[in-house]
């Protein structure tokens, strides 16, 4: 199994240079059945890293560019009246697919987004009555700019909550964009990228991921973390039972990419920053969210 | 709300078993020193409680709890005559947390309960401190906390399984055990008071038993019917014989019909040094508290060279005395000397005193000494002839003498001949004075029985006796034991083979039975262990002891100061031991492993960081020291797979790692070397 995932993890590096960590972590998100948040500048491969992915497990791929005037029927779909049958047909939206990239959700209307959200929660769709069942597997990697920027309708609390995980991509290091430039950028790789595996075993290394052992010297160290988050006057509201089940199952994500058969405290360490920063709002507007969470690490003993 | 009730409900089960448990050992203790009904009325309102338990009953109302709380005071009221005082306020409280039982059902009842009955539980201590009595308090405070316990975890379960009674005792057991380092040092250095403690009312003292300041024939065999402990002495050297060991008390100079009395004329003490030879015999004293003055010493006792209690002084008559009377055990040396020529000069006063008769009484004895007068004997030849007559006449010796008539000695003399030590003591005594010979009657204990284990002597009870002393010119005042011309035996191997076994002698004092004896001296060599090092712990005791570990004189107020300290010290050293251990965190076998480990490992400089994954750390270890690289990724690895991973099913109830890869990891960590 660790062969598989070593293969999908270096076929992706081959289009996303020098982000192996962030590859890694979208790759543990999709394994605990989660929905990815990328939230970046734009022109960092966002859009490239989720699609690369989107290839390499041999997935059905649509794309959506979210904006203003976007409308919940351009991307759920809608039924239209066939005048030769003499009824109304419906048209599925784009997003009836394997992976959903949702680019720039945040310039879309609250409406629109939460039709988007409720999708992912239910993975189906209801339209004048019919629910129509989204293809499995099925998820949502949506993108996002930062909120400061103009015109961008941010997500409340709530809806991030939706998303298992929100990484960054960051800036690549010298040596990769180097590479990058040398190269034609990702786009020309992308065409011919082959899969490594399908949709059918996705399932199966997602099934896998729910056997990986949990034990409870680590439960205590995961409720640790989770009582420090409620008890701390470092944030505003603590992390949820849901963002609990959340870390675990990222966690054991995590352990199946590093070919253990049990979850180790390091695992949890390493998806919190992802799983649990987008979920926690600081008292102090000073420090950001990643310099919270290390702090949070560093208060609680393993 | 209904899961609350329930909760609820559970939380009495369990609580109110061991509330009454720990109840009924307390009650059985106190059936002993309190009125029986008080013990009863615990029995009834506590089966009460259980039915109301067991089968759901309702619990009484008000208007039948408030007349029996009134009912139940007045009739400690009309019980003691007071609501005051040791027995009635225990009383009182006992008969009060009988009854609370019945409103016993909440969290804060139970608590409630628990803290009363620690108290009423203790306060047994005021009646009774033998060791026994002792373990069953400890008995009954296990079961007290296990209450506690059992109230603080409240669990919806609806059964209760038969481990939890055991864990919860354990528990609590070991709660108490923590708890002793605090028990001993305020033990040992809680300001000892000097004298009975404050509170203790009068009462308290009641039903001691001993010697009286006078005699009457029938009180000494009546105290001789009691195995109770007068003391226990230890000797320096060599116990002397049994012949030899007369312990003095009070000296009875007053005769007034039947009836011998102390004197309580005031004779200053005889000026002539008294003439002792032979070896001087040291020996401690441990006195049972008796509520009188007197000091038991051996015969004859020289207070100059003894360590008795403050205040103690020495009579005209060679009897010691207290100030206060003994209502707690004492300990004092005595130093003796067994041979003594006492009194060689008789003061005007004495001689008064020791001829004193009361006028026309027993013709026969008056009779029978004016013989012996007119016969021109010496006063030697008085006490031979009275001692042959006891010799040879049909005297008996025993427990059960019959009744005597109107004039006592002739009586006893001429007619029933049978008698215990008081009957041949006072008539002889009376009969040497009627033939005017200075005679007194001495009472104290004669004898005593060794205790191998612990080589000491116990005197008894049963043990007490009277003799005489006769006033001789030239030879001061003489023993001379009646009781000794009659049965050799009492004098020699004590009470319990002088008297035939259809006497009522205490069981412990005869002969028969070795096993239960033997069994009998080693538990009275625990008992004087205690007594002495338990209870006997006073402030000389106290003050000894911190002398001797701070080689310091101090004063009771320092103690105070060192107790404090001690206790704060005590604190900080717990807290230590609980926060090292990751903040009170029960350690589990792999874990103290583990902790090993990285003992040695932050001993050489890499300590790990307390939110440090052992993967994580164990990568840093071994690049910061690269020698021991594969070892300490090897333990880290191990560590981390014993601690997270699925194990075999190894033990059954835990997902614990099997013994094999335990050891492993501890031959791995021994092994690692750091240089």
């Amino acid at each position: 199994m660790k062969k598989i995932t070593d293969a999908i993890i270096s076929k992706t590096s081959e289009v996303i240079l020098g982000k192996e960590q962030q590859i890694k972590l979208a790759l543990a998100c999709i394994l605990a059945k989660g929905h990815l948040l990328i939230e970046d500048l734009p022109g960092m491969g966002k859009t490239t890293l989720a699609h690369t992915l989107a290839q390499v497990l041999g997935l059905q791929f649509q794309r959506v560019q979210f904006t203003s005037d976007l409308l919940p029927a351009d991307v759920l779909g809608v039924s239209v009246y066939d005048r030769n049958a003499a009824n109304f047909k419906f048209h599925p939206g784009p997003i009836f697919t394997n992976v959903l990239l949702a680019d720039e959700i945040n310039r879309a209307t609250p409406k629109t987004q939460s039709a988007l959200l409720e999708v992912m929660e239910e993975a189906q769709v209801t339209i004048d009555a019919v629910t129509y069942t989204l293809p499995q597997p099925f998820f949502v990697i949506a993108t996002q700019n930062p909120s400061s920027q103009i015109g961008t309708f941010a997500l409340p609390e709530s809806q991030l909550d939706r998303f298992l995980m929100r990484i960054t991509i960051n800036y690549p290091d010298a040596a990769s964009e180097r590479k990058l430039l040398q190269s034609n950028g990702g786009r020309e790789q992308l065409a011919k990228l082959s899969p490594v595996i399908d949709a059918k075993q996705l399932q199966t290394l997602q099934a896998a991921c729910h056997d990986i052992h949990v034990s409870d010297a680590l439960l205590d160290y995961l409720q640790a973390i989770l009582k420090y988050t409620r008890q701390s006057a470092q944030f505003n509201a603590g992390l949820s039972p849901r963002a609990g089940l959340s870390l675990k199952q990222c966690a054991q994500a995590w352990a199946m990419l590093d070919g253990r058969d049990h979850v180790i405290p390091e695992d949890i360490q390493a998806i919190l920053p992802s799983v649990a920063g987008h979920r926690l709002v600081s008292n102090s507007t000073l420090t950001g969210s990643v310099d919270n969470i290390a702090q949070l690490l560093k208060s609680v003993t393993v | 709300m209904a899961s609350q009730t329930e909760a609820q409900i559970n939380i009495s089960k369990q609580a109110i078993i061991w509330l009454l448990l720990s109840l009924s050992i307390t009650f059985t203790l106190y059936a002993f020193n309190l009125e029986n009904w008080v013990p009863a009325c615990f029995v009834v309102f506590a089966i009460w409680r259980y039915l109301i338990e067991k089968n759901n009953w309702a619990y009484p109302k008000l208007w039948l709890r408030f007349p029996l709380t009134i009912a139940g005071g007045i009739a400690v009221l009309v019980t003691y005559g007071s609501l005051f005082g040791r027995d009635a306020s225990v009383g009182l409280l006992a008969v009060m947390i009988s009854m609370k039982l019945l409103e016993t059902r909440t969290k804060r009842d139970f608590v409630v309960m628990v803290v009363l009955s620690y108290f009423l539980t203790v306060n047994i201590l005021l009646f009774t401190q033998a060791i026994w009595v002792f373990l069953a308090v400890l008995l009954a405070l296990i079961g007290l906390t296990a209450c506690l316990i059992s109230v603080s975890h409240q669990t919806k379960q609806t059964t209760i399984s038969p481990q939890i009674w055991k864990v919860q005792a354990k528990l609590a057991g070991k709660l108490l055990l923590q708890a002793t380092p605090i028990m001993l040092v305020l033990f040992v250095l809680f300001p000892r008071i000097p004298g009975p403690i404050w509170g203790i009312p009068q009462d308290a003292y009641s039903g001691m038993t001993g010697l009286s300041d006078s005699m009457e024939p029938g009180n000494i065999s009546q105290l001789s019917l009691s195995s109770k402990i007068a003391f226990r002495v230890e000797f320096k050297s060599a116990i002397p014989a049994n012949n030899q060991l007369y312990w003095r008390g009070p000296v009875l100079w007053h005769q007034e019909g039947r009836r011998w009395q102390m004197t309580s004329d005031n004779i200053p003490l005889p000026t002539e040094t008294i003439e002792t030879s032979g070896e001087a015999t040291d020996y401690t004293i441990t006195l049972e508290p008796h509520n009188r003055n007197w000091l038991l010493m051996l015969d004859l006792p020289d207070i100059a060279s003894s360590t008795l209690p403050a205040e103690a002084h020495i009579k005209h008559d060679m009897q010691v005395l207290s100030k206060e009377p003994i209502r707690t055990r004492i300990r004092y040396q005595g130093h003796s000397y067994l041979h003594y020529t006492l009194g060689a000069k008789l003061s005007e006063h004495e001689r008064t005193l020791a001829l004193q008769l009361l006028e026309d009484e027993n013709p026969k004895t008056r009779q029978l000494a004016a013989t012996w007068v007119s016969e021109n004997k010496s006063p030697t030849a008085i006490v031979e002839a009275a001692l042959r007559m006891f010799r040879e006449q049909t005297f008996v010796y025993t427990l059960a003498p019959p009744r005597l008539g109107k004039e006592p000695v002739d009586d006893f003399l001429f007619n029933t001949k049978r008698g215990f030590c008081e009957h041949y003591a006072s008539s002889f005594v009376y009969l040497m004075r009627a033939a005017g010979v200075p005679a007194r009657i001495v009472t104290g204990y004669q004898g005593g029985e060794i205790n191998p284990n612990g080589n000491y002597l116990i005197v008894r009870q049963s043990d007490a006796h009277a003799w005489a002393e006769v006033w001789i010119q030239d030879q001061g005042w003489v023993r001379v034991d009646p009781t000794s011309a009659v049965s050799p035996d009492r004098i020699e191997f004590g009470i319990g083979t002088a008297l035939p076994d259809s006497n009522l002698l205490p069981l412990l004092s005869r002969q028969d039975y070795p096993v239960l004896k033997n069994l009998y001296m080693n538990w009275d060599a625990v008992n004087n262990g205690w007594n002495q090092w338990v209870l006997g712990y006073d402030q000389d005791k106290q003050l000894a002891l911190l002398k001797k570990l701070i080689n310091k004189d101090i004063a009771w107020e320092d103690i105070g100061l060192i107790l404090v300290t001690t206790m704060i010290a005590l604190m900080l050293f717990v807290s230590y031991l609980l926060l090292r251990n990751n903040g009170g965190v029960v350690l589990n076998p792999t874990n103290k492993i583990y902790q090993q480990f990285l003992k040695k490992l932050s001993k050489a400089g890499v300590t790990k960081l307390r939110h440090e994954g052992a993967i994580d750390f164990g990568n840093r270890a071994a690049k910061a020291l690269p020698n021991q690289a594969i070892e300490i990724l090897e333990i880290s690895a191990l560590y981390s797979s014993m601690q997270y991973a699925k194990h075999q099913a190894s033990s059954n109830i835990t997902n614990a790692p099997n013994q094999q890869t335990l050891s492993l990891l501890k031959q791995l960590v021994k092994n690692l070397k750091i240089k």
